[in-house]
Formats: structure tokens, sequence, C-alpha cells
């Protein structure tokens, strides 16, 4: 049994029978409360805090095959009670869809080894600062760090409620420790920024002041005095701190609506190799700790763990409840979409992959969103530096990378670096052939 | 008077004595009170998929010290809350010993309907619509094979409590219909969206001819691109045509003209008043003044009356964007650009409705002067580096222009540029400035806000076309 807030859950109760009450077949309530605390910091000093407390509900209605929801951060009784009789009028008179229903019963989560989500540590504003000004002074230390765009540390605790008419009610608790800082670099003319950031379930498991500021100086520094290189074919190297966007372009193409409804470049791929040999996809729920963990998705299914790709092969969907009757699938706990996503580690390391073409241009940092699910291309602007013979010879900006993600899938070689820094994460990743568009 | 505190547990002169007493010794501050309700219904794969209302309440109480700024908020409307919020923000404020500024601009001007228009039209007649659309749609054109309809209408009541009992508000409608269509043909499939809105009720913008001129304009673009080529790739000279591809200036020049990054001197901008930044002839406003426009707000989220800012004036840079704080520090007046999403969110500058004005070419000349370049009609969305200036824009309907003529559609491409530059970059402005349909909204700092953008027709001497073709 996971522990949450009795009284939440009583809310939750009230609501699930005064919409059955008011006519609904089934009932399905969230409730989510979320206490947080920001702390910016900038030029050696405070510059915004901010704290904040939030509730949520949500009720979703049924009456037989027609559906409405309503939400409201008001949780006064008489306000929640006139949404839930404006949710059934509403529902009423709403067009049936047979695939309208909450999960079947036999899906719902059951039990779980403990996830260890919550960090109950509460850190007070001034040891927040403390952290932000270390991190701050380590990157000024470096002269080209002219100025910063502030440094922020944030702390955040959510209770997330569910319950349900079929009797599925349940609730638990997570942290999130957050910090940040963004510096600009200058040199002659030209200014560039750049960040760093660390975000953990744990206090104690976040990067370090001093890491912090150091790398976001770093990474300011190295984009100073950028070139605009002229157009043509490039082998590419994406940093991990981008690679892992390829995941969230594969996650959205294969959820189970842009399947059913057919605007996914990967429909028709199961079964299909759309990677190479060697390339494996992973979602798990269940990481100790891990950014993405939860005990059940938004619909209180049990989420099972998937091994999305096998040896380069499309082996599941992301299905929720809704388009897993559509599809004739079991919903795999997808709802509210993937939990710990990954690419399994390459076998070549960095190095290596730096020193496989003469010329590589190594992606830090990618702009816009020219990303087509439906047709799979792909055209970002892209900045970094040029690899010559193995090592960083000058950064680069204004610049575009562009292709068809079908194709850009097929060849892409993994690095042996994964790091689970965010809920998405990705060795580095290199591709052959792109075009870059410059001067 | 205040509306939303009638119907809470929390009285105005409560609230007032904890105001005063929390910004007693700040320079500046406010609580900000909001009742908001929205809905979304939409329609997917030839069914009503959902429909939501939302109803929320709640407050963010603000203090401002120096360059300092305290916030908290929260959507429990107590007088217990509140005394919470006041106690964090003084104890984060200890040491402030400020004057506060009373002084605000007032106004009777409003540039939209109080109503709100999720009660204005029924429910029934919401879900009648997006079917009809449903059924034009597919009927139109047998390749569709996807269609997703949406209505979505809000309604937000402000009120900005300041030290001292003045209570300044605002009734704010905003509703907008979007299309998306799929369309499939010989194996290939290609996608479109397009939609209007504004500050009006419903029926403003969904008479038969107004749908309708919607999804023909989403079918067209998608047959476009159905037969598209793939886009070409460096740098080239670009024909921009009129009204929504105005997003190049909120991105390559609106964000970097924003208070706070300037007084922070982090945008490429910052010193560069009085200077030139445009070639001769480019003007550019920003606009909170125009009737039901989505950008438009009769105050600001901080009370200040808003106006007509001229922010580049025949390319030269005139003005920056100002909300209280950062024109108190660089010793100017607020222009009324003080915004955020909701009373989750601190104040900032940001942008309303930014557009250039006419110039006196036509579009016909533009393409004519072209020997190799790009015809970019309509655009998605654009995002900005401020401190290098980079921005990008990706095109969702672009033509070759090959010796002065247009030719075949291309692919959808990102453009991209350098922003301090690229308007010293403009050859040509034209004569025919359009307003975007009403569908904007811009992110920053993770906030969304609804904004509007306009330009005439443009011709840019060169942009790096991030295409396939070499």
């Amino acid at each position: 049994m996971l522990e949450y807030n009795n009284n939440l859950g009583d809310i939750v109760d009230q609501c699930i029978s005064k919409a059955k009450q008011s006519g609904a077949t089934d009932v399905e309530v969230a409730l989510i409360k979320n206490t947080s605390e920001t702390v910016s910091f900038r030029n050696k000093k405070l510059d915004e805090s901010d704290r904040a407390e939030n509730i949520g509900l949500s009720l979703t209605a049924y009456i037989n095959k027609k559906r409405t929801s309503v939400s409201s951060s008001n949780l006064n009784k008489e306000n929640l009670e006139k949404l839930i009789v404006r949710c059934i009028d509403a529902a009423k008179i709403t067009p049936d869809d047979d695939f309208n229903s909450l999960p079947d019963k036999e899906l719902f989560f059951k039990s779980s080894k403990e996830l260890d989500l919550l960090d109950d540590t509460h850190i007070e504003n001034s040891k927040k600062i403390e952290y932000l000004k270390e991190a701050e002074e380590v990157a000024f230390k470096n002269p080209e760090i002219v100025n910063t765009n502030g440094s922020s540390f944030s702390e955040s605790k959510t209770e997330v409620i569910l319950g349900n008419s079929k009797g599925f009610k349940n609730g638990y608790k997570t942290s999130n420790f957050t910090a940040y800082c963004e510096v600009v670099s200058k040199s002659n003319g030209n200014m560039e920024r750049d960040y760093e950031y660390t975000s953990k379930r744990h206090f104690e498991n976040l990067l370090k002041p001093v890491e912090l500021g150091s790398n976001a100086a770093n990474f300011a520094i190295r984009k100073l005095k950028p070139q605009k290189i002229n157009s043509g074919k490039f082998t590419v190297i994406f940093d991990k701190r981008i690679a892992k966007n390829f995941l969230n372009y594969f996650s959205n193409a294969i959820t189970g609506s842009s399947i059913y409804r057919g605007t996914s470049f990967l429909k028709d791929k199961l079964n299909k190799k759309i990677f190479s040999e060697n390339i494996n996809i992973i979602d798990r729920s269940d990481i100790e700790r891990g950014n993405g963990s939860k005990y059940f998705d938004n619909e209180g299914v049990q989420i099972q763990n998937l091994s999305l790709v096998k040896n380069g092969v499309l082996n599941d969907y992301l299905i929720d409840t809704y388009y897993g009757r559509k599809l004739n699938l079991s919903s795999n706990g997808r709802s509210g979409g993937t939990t710990n996503l990954y690419f399994e580690n390459g076998d070549r390391n960095l190095k290596d992959l730096m020193n496989s073409n003469k010329k590589i241009f190594y992606i830090t940092e990618t702009i816009g969103h020219g990303t087509n699910i439906v047709t799979g291309d792909y055209s970002v602007g892209a900045a970094g530096m040029m690899i010559e013979n193995g090592e960083f010879a000058y950064p680069v900006s204004e610049v575009t990378i562009a292709g068809n993600l079908n194709d850009m899938f097929k060849r892409i070689i993994l690095a042996n670096d994964l790091q689970f820094n965010y809920s998405t994460n990705s060795p580095s990743i290199l591709i052959e052939d792109i075009t870059v568009a410059g001067k | 008077m205040s509306k939303i505190l009638k119907n809470s547990e929390l009285d105005v002169s409560s609230a007032n004595s904890i105001v005063s007493e929390t910004l007693n010794k700040c320079d500046d501050g406010e609580l900000y009170l909001e009742d908001s309700k929205s809905e979304a219904i939409v329609l997917d794969d030839n069914k009503i998929k959902s429909s939501s209302y939302n109803s929320n309440l709640g407050y963010g109480l603000r203090a401002v010290t120096g360059d300092v700024v305290a916030y908290s908020h929260s959507s429990d409307l107590t007088k217990k809350s509140l005394n919470e919020s006041s106690k964090n923000l003084k104890s984060t404020l200890s040491s402030s010993n400020g004057t506060y500024n009373f002084e605000i601009k007032k106004t009777n001007k409003k540039y939209y309907t109080e109503q709100d228009p999720i009660e204005a039209k029924n429910f029934k007649s919401k879900i009648e619509i997006l079917n009809q659309v449903n059924g034009y749609v597919r009927k139109k054109d047998n390749s569709v094979k996807q269609v997703t309809a949406t209505l979505l209408g809000e309604h937000k009541s402000i009120e900005i409590i300041r030290n001292g009992g003045e209570i300044l508000t605002d009734e704010r409608p905003l509703v907008r219909f979007n299309l998306s269509v799929m369309l499939e043909k010989n194996g290939r499939k290609e996608t479109a969206v397009y939609g209007i809105g504004g500050r009006q009720n419903y029926d403003a913008y969904l008479k038969e001819a107004d749908w309708k001129n919607v999804c023909d304009e989403a079918l067209r673009i998608a047959s476009v691109n159905l037969n598209s080529k793939p886009a070409p790739a460096g740098e080239m000279q670009v024909v921009l045509g009129p009204g929504w591809p105005a997003i190049l200036i909120h991105e390559a020049v609106g964000h970097g003209l924003e208070g706070d990054f300037n007084r922070k001197k982090t945008s490429a901008f910052h010193n560069l008043v009085g200077q030139r930044v445009a070639s001769e002839g480019v003007t550019i406003i920003d606009d909170g003044t125009l009737e039901n426009r989505r950008g438009s707000l009769s105050i600001d989220d901080e009370g200040t009356p808003t106006e007509k800012t001229v922010l580049i004036e025949n390319g030269i840079l005139k003005n920056f964007m100002q909300d209280r704080l950062n024109a108190r520090l660089m010793k100017t007046k607020s222009t009324g650009n003080g915004r955020r999403e909701s009373y989750k969110h601190v104040v900032m500058p940001r942008m309303r409705n930014t557009i250039m004005l006419n110039g006196k070419h036509t579009q016909e000349e533009m393409i004519k002067s072209v020997k190799k370049g790009i015809f970019a009609v309509s655009f998605g969305g654009g995002q900005v580096d401020i401190t290098s200036g980079k921005f990008v824009f990706n095109c969702t309907e672009a033509y070759e222009i090959l010796d002065g003529k247009v030719g075949s559609p291309i692919k959808g491409a990102t453009l991209i540029g350098d922003g301090p530059s690229a308007l010293k970059e403009v050859l040509m402005v034209g004569n025919d400035m359009m307003l975007d349909p009403g569908i904007g909204t811009c992110g920053k700092a993770g906030q969304g806000v609804p904004v509007g953008v306009g330009q005439p027709s443009l011709l840019i001497n060169k942009m790096t076309v991030g295409g396939t073709q070499l």
C-alpha cells in the first residue's frame, strides 16, 4: 500500500459519489497537490523568490459511452458540486463513442517494489541561495564569463491521488530538486549563453554547485567566436544533452493515438527493423529514484516495463485504455506517456566516435521545432563545435541540419556513455552524411 | 469593490491590510487575483474525442524591492493562506527599505467585450459546428484521412489590489477555432493546421463563411505540400508573405527588445538604442490597443494601461518593451507590457501585437527581383537565443523562386538567421500589411501568453534555408 493524505482521499471519494448520484455511470477523479519553493540568484544576490501552493482536481464522468471532463483549483465543496452537475449536463448531450471506458479492473495497479521517490528534506531558502552563490562564483572565476542570465534552485513536493468508480483508489508522494545555472560569455562583440541543469528526486543526488557552475561556464566559453560553415554533408555527433530528443520523436511516433490515427512515420512498422541491429530502447517505470519513475499511470493501470526496440526491431507501442480498445490491444500503462525511456549503451566510446572521421560536426544544441512526426521530415537550427582529427577545432553556429527520421534512425550509432540525468536519456549519437546548411 | 473576493472567505479589508503590511517598505508590488474559466472541445477521427471545462481561482502576492522580486501564490484564497504568503515575502525581503510607488496610470478604455464566450454559446451548438466542419472537410477532398477540429474558449477576470487599496480590474475573453487535416495521396501524407480567434465571442469567428475559410485554407496548404519537393540548403534570398510570417519579427527582434534582457544586458540589442538595427523603411510597433485582437489588453497584468509602443522607427531602435520593475531600474516608464500566464506566474515584459508597418513595394516586385530563392507563405513556430541573437522559424508552405518566378512547392524547412543583422538585410518592405488570424501563443521562461503579429510582404537579402538539397 502506498501512502497518501486521507483528507484528500476523502474529497476524491465524495466527488465520485456526487457524480454517481447525479447520473454518471462511471467516474474517475485525480487530485494533484504541489508545493514548491524556488529561489533565483543573479550577480551575487537574490533575484527572485517564488513560493507556490497548488491543488488541482480533475473529474471525468461517463454516462455509458458518453464522456466529459471538468477540472478546478477551487476545492470549495459548493464549487465542486456545481462543476460536477455541469459535467454531467454536458456529458448527456455529448455524442457516444464506443471506445470510451475506464480501464479493465484486472489491469489496475497491484503492487510494486519501493521506488524511493520522496525525499522529505526541506532545504531552507538561505541554503538554496548558498548553493547558487557557490555555483555562480565558480562560473565567474573565468574572465570570459561577464554576465549571468540567472541561476535557480527549486524544491518541489507533489502528491497524486487517483480514484475511480470501479474501486481503484491509490496515491503517492514524490519530490523534485532542480538547480539551473545560465551564464553569458563575451569576447569582442560576441556574446554567448549556455547552461547546466540538474534535477533529481533526492537532494543528495544533485550535481554539486561547483560542477554546475563550472560546466555552465565551460559550455558558454567554448561557444565564443563561432563560425558559420559552408553548406555540405557532414558526419555529426549529437551531444547527450540533445541526443535524447531522438527518443522523444520516437516515442511521439509510437503513441496509440498517432498509430491509430495514422499520423506517424512509424505506422505499420511494428515487428520491422527501424534502427540498426544492435540498438535497444527500453521504457522502465520502476527505477529507484528515477526521474520518470511512477507507480501507476494516469488511469491507475499497472505500468509494464517495455523493450520498445529490440535488436533494431520495433516491438511495442505506448498504449492507454482508449487507443488500446481502438487498436484491439491492452493498455500497457502509458496513459501519460513514457516513464524512464533510454537507449541501451552502444559499444564504442565517445573518443572513438570523435576519431571516426577527419572532420565531424559535434552538435551541442538545436533550436526550433522542425520535426514532422507524420512524414519524419527533420530540419532544425544547430550550433556546436567542429572536430578536426579528433580534437575540438572551433565553434559553429547559425546553421541547420536536415534529413528524414526514417533514414536517420537506421544510421544511428551509439556511444557507451549513457547516464540517467533526465527521465529520457541517451548516450551520444553519431550519424554520418547529414546535410548541413550554412553559407 | 472586488467581485472575486465577494465569493471567497477572504474579505477586502483583510486583504488590504495584509497587502499594505507586506508592501509597506517595498518599492512596488500588488495582490493579483484571478478567476478564470476555460473549455476545450475536440473533434477527432469523426468523433467528439474530448470536452473539458476548467475553473481556476487563485492569487499571487508580489513584493518588489530594488531588483529583487519575492512572489508567493496559491489556489487557496483564504486569509490564512494569504498571511502565510505575506510571512514568506517579509522573511525574504527582511532588510528592505524602499518607498512604495503609488503612481499608476488609469484608463476607462476597453478593447474587448466583458462577456464570457463559454456561456454566450450553448454547448450543443458548439458540438454541432464541429460536426459540420468535419463533414465539410471530408466531403470536399477525398484524400482527407484525418480531421481534428478544436474549439477553445476562455474567460479570465483579474483584479490587482495595490498598496493603499486601489483595485484595478479587467475581464478578458479569448476564443480560438483550430483545424488540423491530414491528406494521403499516392502513399504520401501531409498535414496542415489553420485557425482563427481573438478576444470576442465564438460567433464572431464561427459564421459559416469563416469556418469554411479556415477549412479551405488548411486543405489548400496540405494539398500544396503533397506535391512538395525537398527544400534547398544554403544561403539565399527569401520573400516572406504578409501576416503570420511576422513571427520572424517576433523572434528576430521582438524578444531581444523586452526590457528584462536589456536591463540585465544579456540581449544582443542592449546597447543599440538610437542606432540603426534595420533597413530604412522598417518600422515596428508593439500594440496592445487593437480591438478584439488576441494579443490586446485593456490593462496589463500589473494594471498599467496598454499602448502602441514604437520599437523601431525607419530602421532606428527607439524603445524597449517594459513592465514596472524593469522600467524603474532603467529610469523610464512602463509601456504596459507587464504580463503573466496566470496567478501561478511572476510578471515579466512580454509582447502584445507586434507589427511591421507598410512600405511601398508590391509582392510582385519582390518576387520578380529574385534570381534564386524561396517564397515563404506560411509558418509553424519559431524560437530565438536572445543572447547570441540567432533565431529560427519553420516554413509550412513555401515555394522555390527561380529567375523571378514562383516555382514548385518545397518541403517544410527551418530558416535560421541572426536577429541584430536580419532586419538590416531587408531589401523591400511591401504595401500589403496583414495581421495574423489570431492563433499565436508566445513562450518565455515556461510561461505561455496569447500574442499577435503582423507584417507586409518582405524581401530579405540573405537567410540560411535548412533544406536537404545542396
